[in-house]
């Protein structure tokens, strides 16, 4: 066979079964985009920006848990996909992007649109190459393919300069796609010797993170809960792996957690930490959390073991591995006291919800809402107070349907999330709460789901303010609100309008559900406009820095 | 003074590979004192051997080179190691 290397790159994403890539050409990456053109298989999504492109693939990534594909042209394309892979990395999502570069004879001349997309890329990315021969190409994209996806996922970068995208090469037959990685072995004795602790606990947590959603272990892990009849936490990554309404389950953990879930973490004898990494936001102040406990922590990455915190015993392996081969060692017991020990706790101090009944209030809209969509809906978010109000109130049921930037908190992810997610499961509902900060960040990108008319709902609460700085400002500096409040408005409904999406206000509207309602029920994408107070904090809230017994509001005074 | 440790390194060998590694002490604050490395066998990998402060990070720094891609083998030679020894009589 004789092809360029452009051809190559299409052909041999088309054999890794990628069916949608989201893009933007240049110079530098035209002859990849002329490839794809001849492509019958690989549908092309044209954003408005780099990191919309970057975050669509996330949201095919986050819901499908294979690797997706994006593309960027050299210089600015490059840059621009920068904080849409940093996003990868610190939440482990397999995403492959592939940029152009210019020509191997003008690297390092700054030459036009040239960029050190190789050198940026080295601390956001699980693995980066610089490809300098096309025949290169037919070892780099499988392997791309089997690092994004092995072990703990990460993002890999791959540039291209233009003269390997067009150099012709002869070759005898394709290369193996890329699969990820055999699961390391597990070692008997770690397990065992997890499972005698769990066994004695008499005050057991199990501490649930994106390595549970990642490894496709949510059953697992429940199973190992109920058999046990382990209380759960969940990290804002973790989310969906016990449903909501579970008796076990005692939500997510940490900064802005219902107060008995961080007072039973208070109390616990035994903290079993599967496939979290002790981030700050989850644990607060690092040396007072979980005070009375001893740890367990399971996880694939050996370097997260003991990075935080020492646990008193580890277990390396597949999350989904480990939590198998636990199960039969786990004794299936009731743990009672601990149990009426948990419901005391919830009953004394429980989840404060203002507005839960109404559907325009910030909280009521997400509740409404759920109802209306039913539990296949996927469910984005953006970052702030509405992300908070989600991650704390949503009925999740299910892994693979919350989708969220966790580690970086990227403003900007959402919507274009959201779309990624729809193009991933085109049957299933998707709805993306935002803020009017955080969807001013990449609004473009309603053009783009104008154009393709991909059917997301996006949830606005407008509280014309930067809403969780706001809070910190009111709690933590003196009530100086420094450029977090917006001096004008402005109108999200005409700029929705200008980019052809249907929009619905629930702001001096008669019927704010039977208008919720039909927003939903609308075939393509619609912008839900709802007005709110910049007043109305996220409680409880932990000071940054502060344990999380320290808990600020949300208390129960009835 | 600091005890130093010697950490060996067998990696694939391209361009890149060196800021992996420098990329990843540096972010840390965490000095490379001293710095080696020659192709082996023909070129394919080479060996990089660095000289560090053995300080409280050091097991953490090890498991994060090791993830890297393009290191295959991480040997600690906590006793030092001949390499810089004889470095050492080109600065004196």
């Amino acid at each position: 066979m004789k092809m360029s290397g452009a051809e190559i790159t299409i052909k041999l994403l088309e054999r890794q079964g990628v069916r949608t890539i989201a893009g933007i050409p240049g110079g530098a990456n035209l002859p990849l985009y002329d490839a794809l053109g001849q492509s019958g298989n690989i549908k092309h999504i044209l954003t408005r920006h780099e990191q919309g492109a970057g975050f669509i693939a996330q949201g095919m990534a986050r819901v499908t848990g294979k690797p997706a594909v994006f593309f960027a042209t050299s210089g600015p394309g490059a840059t621009n996909t920068l904080t849409a892979i940093a996003d990868a990395k610190l939440d482990s999502i397999p995403i492959i992007c592939i940029t152009g570069q210019v020509p191997l004879s003008m690297i390092g001349t700054d030459a036009f649109q040239e960029v050190d997309t190789y050198g940026l890329s080295v601390p956001i990315t699980k693995h980066n190459f610089l490809v300098r021969s096309a025949e290169d190409l037919l070892k780099v994209i499988p392997d791309a393919f089997r690092i994004a996806a092995s072990g703990r996922p990460g993002p890999v970068v791959i540039d291209v300069p233009k003269d390997v995208q067009m150099a012709m090469v002869e070759f005898d037959q394709w290369p193996e796609p890329g699969v990820p990685d055999a699961t390391p072995e597990l070692f008997h004795g770690e397990i065992e010797h997890a499972a005698s602790m769990i066994n004695r606990a008499e005050k057991p947590i199990l501490y649930l993170g994106g390595g549970v959603i990642q490894s496709d272990s949510a059953s697992q892990a429940l199973a190992v809960a109920e058999k046990g009849a382990i209380p759960s936490v969940m990290t804002l990554m973790g989310l969906g792996t016990i449903p909501t309404g579970h008796p076990l389950n005692l939500g997510m953990l940490g900064m802005h957690a219902a107060r008995y879930t961080n007072l039973a973490l208070e109390e616990c004898d035994l903290l079993i930490a599967v496939g979290v990494r002790f981030d700050d936001r989850a644990t607060g102040k690092v040396s007072e959390f979980c005070p009375n406990a001893k740890i367990i922590h399971m996880d694939i990455d050996p370097s997260e073991l003991d990075k935080i915190k020492t646990a008193h015993a580890s277990v390396r392996g597949d999350v989904a591995d480990v939590l198998k081969a636990l199960l039969p060692h786990i004794e299936r017991q009731s743990r009672t006291e601990w149990n009426s020990r948990i419901e005391a706790l919830k009953a004394a101090h429980p989840m404060i919800v203002p507005g839960a009944d109404d559907p325009t209030s910030p909280y009521g809209v997400i509740l409404k809402a759920a109802e209306l969509v039913g539990d296949q809906a996927i469910v984005c978010t953006d970052v702030g107070q509405h992300q908070m109000r989600t991650a704390q109130v949503y009925p999740f049921t299910q892994p693979r349907h919350w989708l969220t930037s966790g580690g970086l908190g990227t403003m900007g992810f959402g919507m274009p999330a959201a779309l990624g997610a729809a193009l991933a499961a085109p049957d299933k509902p998707v709805i993306c709460f935002s803020g009017d900060g955080s969807i001013m960040m990449n609004i473009q990108d309603l053009a783009t789901a104008m154009e393709y008319d991909i059917p997301v709902k996006i949830i606005l609460t407008n509280n014309n303010a930067l809403g969780l700085v706001r809070q910190q400002q009111d709690l933590f500096y003196g009530k100086r609100y420094v450029a977090s409040d917006y001096c004008k408005c402005v109108d999200f409904m005409k700029i929705a309008d200008g980019f052809g999406i249907r929009t619905f206000d629930l702001g001096n509207c008669e019927d704010p559900e039977g208008t919720l309602a039909q927003a939903l029920a609308e075939p393509g994408p619609a912008l839900i406009h709802v007005p709110i107070s910049p007043d109305e904090p996220v409680y409880p809230m932990v000071a940054p820095g502060a344990a999380n017994s320290q808990m600020i509001g949300g208390e129960n005074h009835v | 003074m600091c005890k130093q440790t010697v950490i060996e390194l067998s990696v694939n060998n391209h361009p890149g590979v060196m800021s992996h590694i420098c990329g990843l002490f540096a972010r840390r604050a965490y000095n490379v004192e001293g710095i080696a490395c020659m192709p082996v066998n023909g070129g394919g990998t080479s060996k990089i051997w660095l000289l560090v402060d053995a300080d409280d990070r050091l097991d953490q720094m090890i498991k994060q080179v090791d993830k890297l891609e393009d290191v295959l083998i991480v040997e600690r030679y906590d006793s030092g190691h001949p390499v810089f020894a004889k470095m050492a009589e080109f600065v004196q």
